[in-house]
């Protein structure tokens, strides 16, 4: 038995290294979507563009401006002169968002820091006109309804006191690289590991290979074990490349322990392996296997937490994406790598990673049958 | 395996295939020797892949049983795996492999000891005239050494029982003179050997074989036996005009062909009553032209057993075999 598991993966290996393409996506698809989603995925919105509306044309205006722009969320492009010129430029997309200052602002931030009633501390000086399609992009704009106004008239700065301290740990400088990557290794394993595996046996039974290896005497776990074993190597030279270069160029710091690390790998990996022979045995063309991985792989990235927060989502959503393999290793890559967390404490985790390679496994099995009809 | 001291290696009862609604092979009866070479004749869909694909396993049979070197089909299909071999239509081994190592891997698959795989790897590359290719990936070989490949991994672990799907279909005439003297010898140290063929001149080299035509069997026995009993006379015609005779042969009930095959025609003629004196019967439609009765080939058997839809429906559904050689 152990004899034919070896000649399966050897072949496997050999015939791997000869398909240059796909040799050289194994260490492509890491490299360049790491440095891609590493660089372009931000989610504090910086220098959007916006315009002025400023109807009043004072020195205070002026100053208004100049300190809104200082806080680098925005960057004034354009200036509009009425208010449906400004509105019709936020319809065309050519700003998000639009810095209305009315004819009176001058006397409302007079009322407000001479006479200081209750009254005109609630009445807004100036007001922003923002294109709230994007949530992320609003929520930006909405963090300056706060700005403090006494530099503008000339005041001693005094800082507002907040009511509660936040501490940020794990990630004080709040990049939001360094909660992509460990991520990251989630996502492209996924691709990975589920589109080699289903294409492996798909192929071979396109290509008729097939036909002439069940007749012989290679049991359907000998062939699975096979062809999944190869690939677990290939998944562990990916996960080394994202976190290495992932450490050197986007300076992700590595806290945990390796090996725990590597155990949880190893478990996604599997997992994933076994999710793709699921596929295969269900999958007749390439094409198929593909259209398949696309449709666990879509999911993996919305669902898992990789780029929305987990426990945002409505619980039944949580509830399939705790079918995902995904979703879980995302939870502990980012509890090793930035947490330090040990392995023992998400054993949830690797429990459901372990049940889902077992269930796969004697799923694919049984759907793999020796037969032809 | 005690009592499968029967003369026959394979053995089927009423084997059947329905896929959805119809029919693939219908109520096959065979019997093959041991130690022989039968043939499966027949025209493409007419069952042959499919009832060789039934008694490797790779198929379960809807209805009807069969014995394989004595086991039971289906039931003992893993238990018959060490000892039958099988030669797929299609090239099946790995093209960006080379030929050692596909058969190494087939070896292994097989779990033949290290050694003794060695040398028998090495063996079937010099039967086979491998040795110049030994190195080379399996898919930038010509059809001919491909298929000398895969004769090799069929028969590495020196199976009983061998079964090759159409196994010259993509080789040349010099080629598969040179496979069939590899199969007899194979056939002289014992092997049983089933090959199915769409070509006349390699099932006349079977020791027996069974035509089939859309999941039946028209007939079996030796190619003598079978050009014998053949329930048609055959004749030539000479003279003009064949092709307008022809067209007017095949409009009448008794004949059951006619081909041309070069200045002649070549009329088969179904025995019945009418018929009784052939040359004189045909004479009546053919006026002046030469008639000579000639001896039956085994083509004129095919066509009057796959042909013989003519007289049935009066509808004529040419056979689609391809190839030389082969009538309409």
């Amino acid at each position: 038995m152990w004899n034919r598991i070896f000649a399966i993966i050897s072949k496997e290996l050999r015939q791997l290294s000869r398909d240059r393409m796909s040799f050289g996506l194994i260490v492509m698809i890491p490299l360049i979507q790491l440095t891609l989603f590493g660089y372009a995925i931000n989610t504090d919105a910086r220098r959007l563009p916006a315009g002025v509306l400023d109807m009043e044309q004072s020195s205070y205006s002026r100053a208004l401006l100049q300190a809104v722009e200082a806080s680098q969320v925005v960057q004034f492009e354009q200036q509009y002169f009425t208010l449906p010129e400004a509105e019709a430029a936020i319809t065309r997309g050519e700003v998000k968002a639009i810095l209305y200052m009315p004819a009176d602002m001058d006397s409302r931030l007079q009322r407000r820091t001479q006479t200081g009633t209750p009254e005109d501390m609630i009445e807004p000086v100036a007001q922003w006109l923002v294109d709230g399609t994007d949530t992320v992009v609003a929520g930006s704009i909405r963090g300056l309804r706060n700005m403090p106004l006494n530099e503008i008239r000339n005041q001693a700065y005094s800082l507002p006191v907040p009511t509660m301290e936040v501490v940020q740990y794990f990630n004080p400088e709040q990049r939001t690289v360094v909660n992509i990557v460990p991520g990251l290794l989630g996502i492209i394993l996924t691709m990975t590991m589920v589109l080699f595996t289903s294409a492996a046996i798909v192929r071979e039974r396109e290509q008729g290979n097939m036909e002439f290896l069940i007749t012989t005497p290679v049991q359907p776990f000998e062939l699975m074990l096979g062809k999944i074993v190869p690939y677990v190597l290939v998944g562990m030279i990916q996960i080394a490349i994202i976190l290495g270069a992932g450490n050197l160029v986007f300076d992700v710091p590595i806290r945990g322990r390796l090996d725990y690390l590597a155990m949880a790998a190893l478990l996604f990996i599997f997992a994933s392996l076994t999710l793709g022979l699921v596929i295969s045995t269900i999958a007749k063309t390439q094409l198929q296997a593909m259209q398949m991985t696309v449709f666990v792989l879509l999911p993996s990235i919305l669902l898992s937490g990789f780029l929305f927060p987990f426990e945002a989502m409505p619980i039944p959503a949580q509830w399939i994406a705790e079918v995902l393999p995904a979703t879980h290793f995302m939870r502990m890559s980012r509890g090793i790598i930035l947490r330090d967390a040990d392995i023992f404490s998400l054993q949830f985790d690797a429990l459901a990673l372990i049940g889902f390679t077992i269930v796969g496994l004697i799923v694919a099995s049984s759907r793999f049958s020796k037969r032809l009809n | 395996m005690s009592e499968s001291v029967s003369v026959y290696a394979v053995e089927t009862r009423q084997l059947s295939l329905k896929f959805g609604n119809k029919l693939a092979v219908d109520s096959l009866d065979l019997t093959i020797p041991r130690g022989s070479i039968y043939g499966f004749l027949g025209p493409n869909g007419s069952g042959k892949s499919t009832s060789i694909r039934m008694l490797t396993g790779l198929l379960k049979p809807t209805a009807g049983t069969a014995t394989v070197l004595g086991e039971p089909i289906p039931g003992a299909e893993e238990k018959l795996r060490l000892r039958i071999g099988y030669m797929t239509q299609k090239f099946s081994l790995y093209d960006n492999l080379s030929v050692q190592e596909n058969l190494d891997f087939v070896a292994r698959i097989y779990g033949l000891p290290r050694a003794y795989a060695r040398a028998r790897r090495d063996e079937l590359i010099t039967l086979y005239e491998l040795g110049e290719q030994q190195k080379q990936l399996a898919g930038s070989m010509s059809g001919g050494q491909k298929q000398r490949l895969a004769l090799a991994a069929a028969t590495l672990h020196k199976p009983e029982l061998l079964f090759l799907d159409e196994p010259t279909s993509a080789v040349d005439p010099e080629n598969r003179r040179e496979f069939w003297e590899r199969l007899f010898d194979l056939s002289d140290n014992g092997t049983t050997i089933l090959v199915s063929t769409h070509y006349m001149d390699e099932a006349e080299r079977c020791h027996k074989l069974a035509i089939l035509d859309q999941g039946v069997k028209r007939a079996d026995g030796t190619p003598q036996a079978l050009m014998n009993a053949m329930n048609a006379w055959t004749i030539e015609v000479s003279g003009d005009n064949l092709r307008t005779l022809k067209a007017q042969l095949e409009q009448t009930p008794e004949i059951v062909s006619a081909a041309q095959i070069g200045a002649r025609l070549r009329v088969l003629i179904h025995k019945c009553r009418n018929t009784e004196q052939p040359l004189l019967w045909l004479q009546q439609h053919t006026g002046h032209r030469e008639l000579e009765m000639v001896r039956p080939n085994l083509e004129d058997v095919f066509v009057n057993c796959t042909g013989a839809r003519v007289t049935q429906n009066n509808r004529y559904i040419p056979p689609t075999t391809q190839g030389d050689g082969h009538v309409e």
